[in-house]
């Protein structure tokens, strides 16, 4: 569970993100949506504490994030950013490998019950064909999906993603979002794509330029109404078999 | 057989087959590493047998063989003047490597080395200022360490702190910066050491340049040995997997529980505190450390809890080579070792760079 109440976040004197409260709640994936500069990726940072507030508090299982050791932090927190790493040397396995660092002493190293999970959570992702591969050589979706199973590699009780879908293939985009539905372990995605927040999301957190525009469910959220001023498009709303589609018009010059 | 089911996930993961490739790479080199200190202990205006150097050294620390066959000048010779130096030698090259190794990892750029970010002409200035103006004094015999540390330490935070000014710290002006306060720090010392007409002769502007291992003694290795090997080499192994994980990003660093900003600093004073005894000793030698971590990384790998023990120990034999270059080329004459690292290094950063147009970074 994260609890987060009045978190704020400037850049020079401009407010990003003004006194945001938004709550995760266990078992449940929990999706920030908003048009492009509505501070997604920010709030995000600020829930996993890159970007400390100034104000309000952020609370996992109930501690304030800010008195964890970084340790302990990524223990409960586990993160895939959008910094790719493309430059790096590491093999995929020794990227995977890292995840499993905040459970180690300072002088352990991986040992055999690291490996198995390890493999394990590349074989999740269906990457496990790319072990032994450079990570700097692999497709973008690739890399995606192995940054994805070092997350999981972590074992940590809360994940939180930035954009996990960029750069992959629709069937990926499904199969990835699909996967960290069925972990069952509280989640945080920023998403882009409204369709996969309404079928892999239960809560969204609707952000605009001036903060929170609602929060609740995704049946809540995803109102026509709601969504329509805020990004500036028509949306016509289809319930089919019991899930939400959204279709797209542009507003015609004029009409508006 | 290679990837057996016994293996399992190891054997899948290829840490089983990277494991035993680094651990035949340590036990070569540190065989090539004994071979080169007893030919180099050997090696110079009078050549002395490998076995008979052998036989010196096992006398003079074991007493084994008890029996002395060897002359007195050659005793001398191997124990009082090439052995202290070429001890010094192996510290300088390990020492620069595994520097060079964590600022390649924390500026997250392969041309990061000690002396082109600075770091060198800092301590420089910081020991010429010991020298000159007796800076540091409190600290008796160990002054001109000091006084190398802090000068190292101040230059590679000047450097960081102007690259960081006006936003974002990035790998050019990083380097830019580095280049840029090195000159000013080496011209100021030079500056200062012909200005003050001293009478300085064994330190002169050419071994703050381009080094020397000529002035190593005895009693200064100890100090030189526990902070390379003791401080630095083994905390950089430690540290090896926050090392990969900042060479990632500090954003993937914070989130796999390392604190970015924390850990640059602390390498940062270990680096400095390296850099400082070392050329407080040995002068300014470039490339080591820009070269070697690349030959390592070919050798085992890019995880750093291997590739500092392999950079450690490839620089220290690459660098009793080059001292060995630099006393038999132009014997009885000298050459500062500054310009054999030159010579062999730069090639190699010309390769560097076409590489790195290659691969369009």
């Amino acid at each position: 569970m994260i609890e987060a109440t009045g978190v704020s976040w400037r850049y020079g004197t401009n407010p990003v993100i003004d006194g945001v409260s938004v709550t995760a709640r266990p078992g449940r994936v929990l999706g920030l949506i908003g048009p492009n500069g509505s501070g997604k990726t920010t709030l995000l940072r600020l829930l996993y504490g890159a970007l400390r507030s100034g104000a309000g508090q952020v609370l996992v299982d109930g501690d304030n994030l800010g008195t964890l050791a970084p340790r302990e932090a990524a223990r409960r927190l586990a993160v895939v950013v959008q910094e790719t790493g493309g430059e790096t040397a590491l093999t995929v396995a020794e990227l995977v490998l890292l995840g499993r660092g905040p459970h180690l002493s300072t002088f352990q190293r991986t040992g055999k019950a690291d490996h198995e999970i390890a493999a394990r959570c590349l074989t999740r992702v269906g990457a496990a064909h790319l072990a032994t591969r450079a990570f700097a050589r692999l497709s973008g979706g690739e890399r995606q999906r192995v940054l994805i199973a070092r997350a999981l590699a972590q074992q940590a009780t809360h994940l939180l993603l930035d954009e996990p879908t960029n750069h992959l293939d629709i069937r990926y985009q499904h199969e990835i979002l699909q996967l960290v539905r069925n972990l069952g372990t509280c989640s945080i995605v920023v998403l882009h794509d409204l369709n996969l927040a309404a079928r892999y999301c239960d809560d969204l957190v609707l952000l605009g330029q001036e903060g929170v525009v609602t929060a609740g469910t995704v049946d809540e959220v995803l109102e026509p109404a709601v969504l329509e001023p805020v990004y500036g498009i028509n949306i016509q709303r289809l319930d089919l078999d019991g899930a939400i589609h959204l279709l797209f018009q542009p507003i015609e010059p004029g009409v508006a | 057989m290679a990837t057996s089911l016994s293996e399992g996930s190891e054997g899948l993961l290829g840490v089983a087959a990277q494991r035993r490739r680094t651990a035949i790479w340590l036990l070569a080199l540190t065989a090539g590493l004994i071979l080169t200190g007893v030919v180099a202990v050997g090696s110079g205006a009078i050549g002395i047998p490998p076995l008979t150097v052998a036989r010196i050294i096992g006398h003079q620390l074991l007493g084994v063989p008890g029996d002395v066959t060897w002359t007195p000048p050659q005793e001398a010779i191997v124990w009082q003047v090439r052995l202290p130096r070429v001890l010094l030698g192996m510290l300088v090259g390990a020492g620069l490597a595994v520097c060079g190794v964590a600022l390649q990892a924390m500026v997250r750029n392969v041309l990061a080395d000690p002396y082109l970010l600075g770091i060198n002409s800092g301590a420089s200035s910081g020991a010429a200022a010991a020298i000159l103006f007796g800076a540091g004094a409190g600290f008796g015999q160990y002054a001109l360490s000091t006084s190398a540390f802090a000068g190292a330490l101040a230059a590679s935070l000047l450097v960081f702190l102007i690259a960081r000014s006006g936003g974002r710290l990035t790998s050019l002006r990083l380097l830019l910066s580095g280049v840029a306060v090195g000159y000013a720090l080496y011209a100021t010392t030079s500056f200062l050491i012909f200005a003050s007409g001293s009478a300085e002769g064994a330190r002169s502007v050419m071994f703050w340049l381009l080094g020397s291992l000529g002035l190593a003694r005895w009693n200064a290795l100890l100090l030189i040995a526990a902070i390379v090997l003791g401080g630095t080499v083994l905390y950089l192994t430690i540290v090896g997997r926050r090392l990969d994980a900042l060479a990632i990003g500090d954003e993937t660093a914070q989130t796999l529980g390392v604190s970015p900003a924390r850990f640059r600093m602390g390498l940062l004073v270990v680096v400095s505190l390296s850099v400082g005894v070392l050329v407080s000793a040995a002068g300014s030698i470039g490339f080591v450390g820009l070269v070697v971590p690349h030959l390592a990384r070919r050798l085992v790998g890019a995880p750093h809890v291997r590739v500092v023990p392999v950079a450690a120990i490839l620089g220290a034999v690459l660098l009793v080579w080059a001292d060995v270059l630099a006393r038999v080329l132009l014997a009885p004459q000298e050459i500062p070792i500054g310009i054999i690292t030159s010579l062999l290094g730069a090639p190699f950063l010309l390769i560097l760079i076409r590489r790195l147009h290659a691969s369009g970074a």
